[in-house]
């Protein structure tokens, strides 16, 4: 295959917690010149700060360490650069430790970047409107933590520029992880957005890893899918116009297929028209797919047009404890027994205790997921019940736990099986701010 | 004849904040129409308005055989906020595959 015309990038993780050993067996034999590893959610970033909050030195994602250690020897001996947001609220400190970890295994030279400048809480202010609850950040109530913009290409290309192995930010759009190494291997054009557009349908096919291979798909009897145990991770051909073929190594399980790819495709977006990342506003409306070969799909037509002006910012508040505890019922009546031991914690709660943070009782096995949207039968025999409160203190989450627990012996027949734990917990609104006010940095460390 | 839309369709849901998305396609093209017009953003209101408390919005996607649904105010505040088990809503596409829709007798 000729390099000047195809660029080989694969996925090495789609998720905070994501597998290993596809991204290893895709390094020895995907022949990559990158991989990018994604890393960062909504709820991840919010646990990112948490950490930090608790140790300064953390913060970044908890796998780091043991995914570089894996990753490294490989990724240098296949010639591949790793491109991973990792660093989540802590970048440098991520890169910081993987050049620690590259020294320790001799790999000498090894250049590792941190990027940064997405921590923008300098930005937000008291009066900053939140997009939701369609707010001012004041009238939240509630301590900000942090606020992290999605930085895009224009941010991750000068690591790039400087030859480093291995780049670590902290918040940048998911696709963008993807879009940079691309873009830079054929000098596109940071403002040619049909071509941004089709290499940011590239990366959101991409960013999920195993979502685009089989993994989140099967539905035994609807959809089959083939060794799932061993669900491979996606690599994709991308060619010098922004078209590519999403495939996967052809020994491991799941599979590519048009289904497959139609539902990543629009995993996450809102107008398919218009998707907006910082690189560019996306139009994967008018994408065709064509079977191009057992377990590869083509995907063309995708466009795009400016990008946006202003960039997004997840903004992160305190949002106290969160208390969850748990207790099963089995047998006839077990759905009944379970609502009366609800309805026994919350009265309990409210009355004796005084508590009046977000409570919530479910009856998991009847109804739990979507309580309030089905009228399920309540005939179920094996069922548990779910408390979870948030809670302001300590000592009230400690109570919701002590209240559960009670039921043991104060509560209805034949209850057994509690378990409760206590989180500390983030929550996390959006806002804009100017691009323009937003200075993304690099700096670049050797083993 | 009635079939649920398991039979004829695939979905996946994800999210970002309180807004939930669901995107679903039909298996067999000539179905297409079938979804085009008895899967509308009103259905599903109708269907599940205690939980998606905001506008529904559904953009089609007739090059892939699918719709998408962006539905706001869906996820009891978003999944950092939420008490909910599953605070992404990833289970709202399964839940939209258990609705039915009328398809010619013998399909």
């Amino acid at each position: 295959m000729d390099s000047k015309n195809t660029f080989r990038i694969g996925t090495g993780a789609g998720f905070s917690s994501d597998r290993l050993e596809p991204a290893l067996d895709l390094l020895r034999h995907g022949q990559l010149q990158a991989m990018v590893f994604e890393c960062v959610g909504e709820r991840t970033l919010a646990f990112g700060h948490r950490d930090r909050r608790a140790d300064p030195a953390q913060g970044y994602n908890p796998l780091l360490e043991r995914r570089m250690r894996a990753v490294l020897p490989l990724a240098r001996a296949a010639g591949t650069r790793i491109v991973t947001n990792m660093g989540v609220a802590n970048p440098r400190a991520a890169a910081l430790r993987t050049v620690e970890i590259a020294a320790e295994l001799g790999l000498t030279g090894l250049k590792v970047a941190a990027v940064t400048g997405d921590e923008v809480s300098h930005l937000i202010g008291p009066d900053s409107h939140l997009m939701e609850p369609d707010c001012r950040l004041s009238e939240t109530g509630r301590e900000m933590l942090a606020a992290n913009a999605y930085l895009g290409i224009d941010a991750i290309l000068p690591a790039i520029e400087a030859g480093a192995d291995v780049i670590i930010t902290g918040r940048v759009a998911d696709p963008s992880l993807f879009l940079a190494p691309i873009a830079h291997h054929f000098s596109w054009d940071l403002d040619d957005w049909p071509t941004l557009g089709a290499g940011t349908a590239v990366g959101h096919l991409l960013e999920c890893a195993a979502q685009v291979t089989g993994g989140y798909f099967a539905d035994p009897g609807h959809k089959e899918v083939p060794d799932l145990a061993h669900v491979g991770f996606p690599l994709a051909e991308v060619t010098a116009q922004g078209g590519a073929t999403i495939t996967k190594l052809a020994a491991s399980g799941g599979l590519v297929s048009q289904r497959t790819v139609k539902e990543q495709l629009l995993y996450e977006v809102h107008d398919p028209a218009a998707y907006l990342t910082p690189d560019v506003s996306a139009d994967f409306s008018r994408v065709t797919l064509a079977d191009d070969g057992a377990d590869r799909v083509r995907v063309d037509q995708a466009g795009g047009a400016a990008r946006p002006d202003q960039l997004k910012v997840t903004v992160a508040f305190d949002g106290g404890l969160l208390a969850e505890a748990e207790i099963s019922y089995a047998g006839p009546g077990a759905a009944q027994r379970a609502q009366m031991a609800g309805d026994i914690v919350a009265e309990r709660m409210h009355d004796l205790h005084g508590s009046n943070g977000p409570t919530r009782i479910d009856l998991i096995g009847v109804s739990a997921l979507h309580a309030s949207a089905v009228d399920y039968p309540a005939t179920a025999q094996d069922v548990r019940l779910r408390c979870a409160l948030r809670a302001s203190s300590r000592p009230e989450a400690e109570l919701l736990l002590w209240e559960v627990e009670s039921l043991l012996c104060c509560g209805p027949a034949a209850g057994g099986g509690y378990r409760g734990h206590i989180t500390p917990s983030v929550m996390t609104y959006s806002t804009f701010v100017d691009r323009g006010d937003v200075k993304p940095d690099m700096e670049l460390f050797t083993a | 004849m009635r079939v649920p839309l398991r039979q004829l369709a695939h979905a996946r849901s994800g999210d970002k904040g309180n807004r939930s998305n669901l995107a679903i396609f039909v298996y067999d093209p000539t179905h297409y129409p079938v979804l085009r017009e008895q899967l509308t953003a009103e259905r599903l209101k109708e269907e599940f308005g205690g939980v998606l408390l905001g506008d529904i919005k559904r953009y089609e996607l007739p090059n892939l055989h699918g719709l998408n649904f962006v539905m706001d105010r869906a996820l009891e505040g978003g999944v950092n906020e939420s008490l909910n088990l599953d605070g992404h809503g990833k289970s709202w596409s399964a839940m939209i595959l258990a609705l039915d829709v009328e398809i010619p007798d013998g399909e």
